[in-house]
């Protein structure tokens, strides 16, 4: 069994609070080598708080052990394989952490003027380049903190563009119903009415129904290609022609970029807006939710609308710009998620053109030959051949009581971490695989006969695998006792 | 390198198992036209031509560690202790994502509940989310949940509040044709007197920062007193290490606390990645975006922690969710949450106490120079101040010279409020010492006089020599 050897040795873990012993120290501060002055004298009484907060007192060795054990505690891509489907859990080369890590980036503060810092913005603007080359579109914002961030702004930038026009009719926004929640949450937030139109029977948009739902009043449309599905929407040329001879602007979300690296530019599609998920195709990573980027890139008419600042070079000078009377604004304080984005300029950087084929291709390769393995112990709802990800509905196992959560539940005792699960919502109990490219044939081998292992389980004794995990530090979750009782934060009263 | 592990062999038994004769077949769904890109990008790097080229890169930085910095103005210099690099590392933290399965994501789980723990003890307000992008984003979606809550459009902010996390506010708020409408200050503060005036039951929301863009405190509980009266909420932007020692916004009233826990462990980073906090009185717990951790049970009665209120997030509710935001700022809220751990309770006060007397140490040894002066040196003022320029002297011609003495000056405010064009912003935090401070004051001096560069000053850069040369 592959569980034992990935077990934590920590089960639980007391919280900081529960460790904290009054008077403890960790830290030792610097010292105070200027003449003191009193308190009193510096910040009168109604400014200052009367009891000081709780925070808890430890030594430094109990604040190594805390979290060393907490760390344990977690499935990761560093420990388990992580077959989390739309988050692309490749692994996480080291070397882009020393790269980011330098001081000559980390301890860099925003405000420090051009002169100071040229080595940063050349390094953001050949890195905007690149992003350009990859996507064929003529301009990026660094700016967006997460990939729901770049479709915030790019909802917003749909809006000023047709404003700028005089088309303030344009209320409706078209969304797939396999899309992405943030998708219509996104366009939400920009006031727009969100149209959903029904995929067709083999999972891509139905362009009759996308015709129908055309009018005057629509700004855009949402699409993700691959889709959720991990099926390449074909007909996406015809789908973006729709779009602009009505008069509406094409909206990608490129979180299945990984599938057509380096061989497929979402511009030459024609869709006119873009994110990249920098944590998921150029693998900075997760950490467990975040930081993210989702650069966003626009085709030429949409340029004027960006956010502020943009880098341009002057005089053999790379400076900040902040003269463009018809953008959006800024949606971020400072510049974007730096740290982040100089570990995917290095992603780009040692994979090369010939690289970034190779990442596509071995993540379609994986995901075709994970899905053959398994489609005939799981019903597989859509038969065309999959991108970089596919969509199992556990509905045959259903008939026998188990549910897609009890085996992503059983799946976690054997060592793997689950597949998203029921989503996208258009599928049936569904598990969505995503093995990635730095998955070798060993480790899909090894989850297939898990997933064939689990479907027999349930075959001969249901029971088992409802009642996973067994083996992880806690066992299934009271979920409606915290959505009912919430318990958000450590009551004191009870130490 | 592209980490792909696949050897020819592996590759052609895959492929053979699937029943295709190429990768390429692979990919036929795909319109040919579309396949036919050919990228113009670089060859690959090796690792060691890859070290080679960000070294380039970062050795035409001038970072916080060569140089004596005094730029704060929402990103701050502060201590990292480094017990919080080896921790955040770990791979069990840096390359696990959003806890979806809680029973394999235990630790990032507890963690968050440990963090929202901390920003409530912090702000003294009841609950708080599992972060967000930064404090400029948190911000604005405090406004726009007060919009949702009040039904109303118009929200309140001071002008003394950091002027780019007002330019986030005017972008959020511009699409839902919601008003934003900003109050004029008066020797560095909020002008309650006009912000009464102005106020009315429109207004969703009043929006004060404490300490405010040029560090000086704001009489908070006027703002509260104003805004309640109105029916509107009060939010309020604060510095998470001034709490050491000044009134958490739950006790002046506010009904949303907002910040940015960068000086909380995060190293600057040009800017970001950094992290939001989002705290709120309990009526509005379930109006809260983002993430949010809960304690539970597990089948076997054990404590246990899951992501909860789900049901206010775009993946439940989609168009109808209280925000988009998908995910929050794990990683830099664990730095936070160890940050805070290993201060404690007495070294967070310290480390304020610390920030207070050495910026009033350096306002004073700045202001008793010739020329130079404070001009809100009536208020009390955090770790940052406002320095007026001797006539003929402007902030960045004066900025120029300081970094040829190895110190990167104050903000010239200018670009921010034209009618302070004259003026800078300068931070001190705990990490000067008063050997920094010093050679500040000493470049001040002889660069207003006209004087050449001096020796002595231009030895005392960052921290680094600073630390080698003490006895």
């Amino acid at each position: 069994m592959f569980a034992t050897a990935n077990l934590p040795m920590a089960r639980q873990e007391r919280l900081i609070f529960e460790v904290s012993s009054p008077g403890r120290r960790c830290i030792s501060l610097p010292p105070c080598d200027v003449p003191r002055k009193s308190l009193e004298k510096m910040l009168p009484p109604q400014f200052r708080r009367k009891t000081p907060a709780r925070l808890p007192e430890v030594s430094e060795l109990d604040v190594v052990r805390h979290f060393t054990r907490l760390s344990q505690l977690n499935y990761s891509v560093d420990t388990h394989f992580y077959p989390l489907g739309s988050c692309t859990m490749k692994y996480n080369p080291r070397i882009h952490e020393e790269v980011a890590g330098q001081e000559g980036f980390s301890r860099l503060h925003p405000y420090q003027p051009p002169e100071q810092i040229q080595g940063m913005l050349e390094l953001l603007y050949h890195f905007s380049g690149l992003l350009k080359e990859v996507c064929g579109l003529p301009e990026f914002s660094l700016q967006p903190a997460a990939g729901a961030h770049g479709e915030l702004l790019g909802m917003m930038i749909v809006r000023a563009y047709h404003r700028k026009r005089g088309e303030r009719g344009r209320k409706k926004v078209i969304i797939s119903d396999s899309a992405h929640g943030t998708n219509p949450a996104s366009a939400a937030l920009c006031g727009f009415e969100v149209v959903e139109v029904k995929s067709n029977g083999n999972g891509l948009v139905d362009l009759e129904a996308l015709r129908k739902a055309m009018s005057p009043e629509v700004a855009a449309m949402m699409i993700t290609n691959p889709n959720t599905l991990g099926l390449f929407e074909k007909d996406i040329i015809d789908i973006c022609n729709i779009l602009h001879e009505a008069g509406g602007l094409v909206y990608c979300d490129g979180a299945n970029m990984n599938a057509m690296l380096g061989r497929v530019r979402p511009g030459d599609m024609g869709v006119d807006l873009l994110h990249l998920n920098l944590h998921k195709t150029f693998t900075a990573p997760h950490g467990g939710g975040g930081p993210g980027s989702g650069p966003l890139g626009v085709s030429k008419s949409l340029r004027p609308f960006l956010p502020v600042p943009r880098i341009k070079k002057e005089g053999g000078l790379y400076v900040w710009d902040y003269d463009y009377p018809d953008s959006v604004g800024r949606i971020k304080a400072f510049y974007g998620h730096i740290g982040v984005i100089i570990r995917a300029y290095a992603y780009i950087l040692s994979l090369g053109r010939k690289g970034l084929l190779r990442v596509s291709e071995a993540a379609v390769l994986n995901a075709n030959f994970l899905r053959q393995r398994l489609s005939g112990h799981y019903d597989l709802p859509y038969t065309a051949g999959c991108m970089h990800e596919f969509v199992l509905s556990g509905r045959r196992q259903k008939k026998q009581g188990v549910t897609t959560l009890d085996i992503a539940k059983r799946l976690l005792d054997y060592g793997f971490y689950a597949p998203t699960i029921y989503f996208p919502l258009i599928v049936e109990e569904a598990l969505m695989v995503e093995p990635t490219e730095t998955e070798s044939k060993q480790t899909l081998e090894a989850f297939a006969e898990v997933m064939i292992k689990i479907a027999r389980e349930i075959e001969t004794n249901p029971d088992l695998v409802k009642g996973a995990p067994y083996n992880t530090p806690v066992r299934r979750l009271d979920e409606v006792k915290a959505a009912k009782q919430p318990n958000l934060r450590w009551d004191f009263s009870k130490a | 390198m592209d980490y792909v592990p696949h050897t020819t062999q592996e590759k052609e038994e895959m492929l053979r198992e699937i029943g295709v004769g190429s990768a390429e077949a692979l990919f036929e769904v795909i319109p040919e036209r579309l396949r036919k890109a050919t990228l113009r990008l670089p060859g690959a790097l090796s690792e060691t031509e890859l070290a080679d080229f960000f070294k380039g890169l970062s050795g035409r930085n001038g970072h916080l560690n060569q140089y004596n910095s005094f730029l704060g103005a929402g990103v701050y210099d502060h201590f990292i202790p480094s017990v919080i690099g080896g921790l955040a590392s770990r791979g069990e933290f840096l390359t696990s994502y959003t806890p979806y399965q809680p029973e394999a994501s235990q630790g990032t789980l507890q963690v968050l509940y440990e963090f929202q723990t901390l920003v409530c003890e912090l702000t003294g307000l009841d609950v708080a989310n599992a972060s967000m992008y930064d404090g400029a984003t948190a911000l604005a979606e405090a406004a726009l949940l007060a919009v949702r809550h009040t039904e109303r459009n118009r929200v309140m902010v001071s002008r003394t509040v950091h002027p780019e996390y007002r330019a986030v506010l005017a972008t959020y708020l511009k699409p839902l044709e919601a008003t934003l409408v900003e109050v004029q200050a008066c020797e560095g503060v909020t002008d309650v007197s006009a912000l009464k005036d102005r106020i009315d039951e429109g207004v969703a929301a009043v929006i004060l920062q404490q300490p405010n863009f040029f560090g000086c405190l704001e009489e908070a509980e006027a703002f509260s007193a104003i805004a309640h009266e109105k029916g509107a909420l009060l939010i309020a932007c604060v510095n998470p290490i001034s709490l050491g020692l000044l009134s958490p916004p739950g006790d002046y009233g506010a009904d949303i606390a907002v910040g940015d826990a960068q000086p909380l462990g995060n190293p600057p980073f040009y800017g970001g990645p950094h992290v939001g906090f989002f705290a709120v009185r309990k009526e509005l717990m379930r109006k809260i975006p983002g993430r949010l951790a809960g304690a539970t049970t597990d089948l076997e009665g054990r404590r246990a922690f899951v992501l909860t209120l789900q049901a206010r997030e775009q993946h439940i509710r989609r168009q109808r969710a209280t925000s988009n935001i998908c995910t929050n700022q794990n990683l830099l809220a664990l730095r936070a949450t160890i940050y805070l751990s290993a201060l404690g309770k007495e070294g967070l006060r310290e480390l304020a106490g610390l920030n207070l007397q050495k910026s009033h140490y350096a306002r004073d040894e700045i202001c008793a120079l010739k020329g130079f002066s404070a001009p809100f040196s009536k208020r009390p003022f955090f770790n940052e101040f406002v320095v007026q320029l001797p006539k003929g002297l402007t902030p960045d011609s004066l900025n120029n010279r300081l970094y040829k003495r190895g110190i990167i000056g104050g903000l010239p405010l200018g670009r921010f409020y034209p009618e302070l064009k004259d003026s800078m912003l300068f931070c001190v935090t705990e990490n000067k010492t008063r050997n920094q401070i010093d050679a500040l004051v000493h470049s001040l001096k002889e660069i207003s006089r006209g004087r050449p560069r001096a020796s002595r000053a231009s030895k005392v850069r960052g921290r680094g020599t600073q630390k080698a040369r003490k006895p």
